[in-house]
């Protein structure tokens, strides 16, 4: 047990003591930042890293997240973190209809990824253009800093909240793959006709994948919009947080339970600094993430989880 | 125990299977023989539920289970070994085993392992191994070994013998010999011929969709014109 959840405990500790050392804005907002990232990443892991199936529309369950959160309190006067269980709840619907749709017909491989791709992009034009969500204004969230409204005068506290999300993801993670959910995963990845020919229900098991994956992406959302109390469109269903949720495991490790939160902070770290000495160049973060997804593949393919595994052996092996 | 009766399957627009009638009795080895193309993977896949029947019933133990799902159909007891091998290969040999007995409680997981490392000790010492990095024959082991540990009364072996050397075939079918020793019922499909009629009691021969010839295995070894006709012998 403390084998395999201890170092996912004790990096979950140190994450709580950040606020304590560090209170500057800016650094608190970029914690708060990689981690939603890292949150949407872990969902799109457990499905493309541990089911196998690539999904290129996690803004689907991300943008039903945020917006689900979003109009529920400025339209309908619920409560914030009522609104944040229920966007959960809805993205996790989202995340249903699109799995039934896409693997009754048998959907697979690059099939899939593309169906994934047209439902957020559908979504996206959909929002952009109804007067419900707002448009293409898009919608605020009354600024009203209580913590009844799940909004706090210190960041820390969005700190503490995005490291338990990200946490209990984690640990979620760690025990799915320690359980039978997880093997029948790792069987329907690795080849779906002989776990289809061993008994495994392939169709349930996805379908409990993508539904699990679409409300932690979906939470990820949710927070988003809490934190920044905007949101349009774009941000909600736009193909940038498609990638982000699918480059982040991959440069982290995919299908391992700390590669996705790696892969987001490594990323982002990489990203600011990339910013600070280009500086003024725009775009160069992207230009930069690309080159880095490159290298990642080339030479990591297991994604710097695999590296420091790789590196790990090397030392217990020199030191005997 | 397996009682099939005027099967019909097919994909998309064309039925590969035209009318298949075949029984199993429990403890048998049985063989289903046949070129390449006729419809014995077509068979296999209907019989465990991959793809769902045109026509006709599959009865299992007393029980209908054409159209089934295949997990309901592993879990009454009858469980399908793929042709090629089709193990899980970033996957240990010993957890390529235990997703073979998910449907079986947990006791009885540990029991069946055991059975499976006395039945193939080559298992026992690569069990913590990834199993893509075993030989062929070790992977053909492996998948009859997983199929195994669901403890089904009827294992359908699909090419057990396929890619495997001359004296790897011999050691497959020794071990199939042993494993229905066990009173367990096992339905062989190959095109080895000559090794499945000794091994058999009873064999048919497909043909184009359709059974052209059924009897024991000893009168369909002695019978040259039918070797000649569809066996290519």
């Amino acid at each position: 047990m403390i084998r395999a959840y201890g170092p996912a405990l004790a990096l979950i500790g140190l994450a709580a003591l950040v606020p304590f050392a560090v209170s500057a804005n800016t650094v608190l907002n970029f914690i708060v930042f990689a981690l939603i990232i890292a949150l949407a990443a872990q969902g799109w892991n457990l499905l493309g890293g541990l089911a196998g199936q690539f999904s290129f529309g996690h803004a689907a369950f991300f943008g039903t997240g945020a917006y689900a959160a979003a109009l529920l309190q400025t339209r309908y006067g619920v409560n914030a973190w009522v609104a944040f269980a229920l966007g959960i709840v809805l993205a996790a619907a989202i995340g249903w209809v699109i799995g039934f749709l896409s693997f009754r017909s048998g959907l697979r491989g690059s099939y899939f990824a593309l169906v994934t791709l047209a439902f957020a992009e559908v979504l996206r034009i959909l929002a952009n253009a109804s007067a419900f969500t707002g448009g293409a204004a898009g919608t605020l969230v009354k600024l009203d800093v209580r913590p009844e409204n799940f909004q706090f005068v210190s960041r820390a506290a969005f700190v503490w909240i995005a490291v338990a999300l990200v946490g209990a993801v984690l640990l979620m993670t760690i025990a799915i793959m320690r359980a039978r959910f997880g093997a029948w995963l790792t069987a329907v990845r690795e080849n779906e006709d002989a776990a289809r020919a061993l008994g495994v229900d392939t169709l349930a098991v996805k379908l409990k994948a993508i539904t699990l994956s679409a409300a932690i992406t979906g939470a990820a959302g949710a927070l988003y919009v809490q934190y920044f109390l905007y949101l349009d469109a774009g941000i909600a269903y736009g193909p940038w947080i498609s990638i982000e949720a699918l480059i982040a495991p991959i440069i982290g490790g995919i299908g391992t339970a700390f590669g996705p939160v790696l892969g987001a902070v490594a990323l982002h770290v990489f990203g600011e600094a990339a910013k600070l000495v280009a500086g003024g160049v725009p775009g160069i973060d992207l230009v930069l993430y690309g080159l880095l997804l490159v290298a990642t593949i080339a030479f990591a393919p297991d994604g710097l989880m695999g590296l420091l595994m790789r590196l790990g052996r090397r030392k217990t092996k020199e030191a005997r | 125990m397996l009682e099939v009766r005027g099967l019909i399957a097919g994909y998309g627009g064309t039925d590969v299977l035209r009318g298949i009638d075949l029984d199993v009795a429990p403890g048998e080895i049985v063989a289903v023989l046949g070129a390449n193309g006729v419809g014995k993977t077509t068979l296999n896949r209907a019989l465990s539920g991959l793809i769902a029947p045109r026509a006709g019933t599959i009865r299992f133990l007393g029980e209908a289970i054409g159209g089934r799902k295949p997990a309901a159909i592993v879990s009454a007891g009858l469980i399908h070994v793929p042709e090629g091998r089709r193990i899980f290969p970033n996957m240990s040999v010993r957890d390529n085993l235990v997703l073979g007995s998910y449907r079986r409680g947990k006791p009885a997981r540990q029991n069946n392992l055991e059975r499976i490392f006395a039945l193939f000790p080559r298992l026992r010492e690569r069990s913590a191994q990834a199993a893509g990095t075993l030989s062929g024959g070790e992977q053909q082991m492996l998948a009859i070994g997983r199929g195994l540990m669901g403890e089904p009364r009827l294992i359908i072996l699909d090419e057990p013998s396929l890619g495997l050397s001359p004296l790897l075939v011999e050691e497959m079918f020794t071990l199939i010999a042993r494993i229905a020793a066990d009173g367990l019922a096992v339905m062989l499909v190959e095109q080895n011929v000559v090794q499945s009629l000794e091994l058999a009691s009873r064999a048919y021969v497909l043909e184009n969709g359709r059974i052209v010839a059924a009897g024991p295995a000893a009168e369909i070894a002695a019978d040259p014109a039918l070797k000649h006709a569809y066996l290519g012998l």
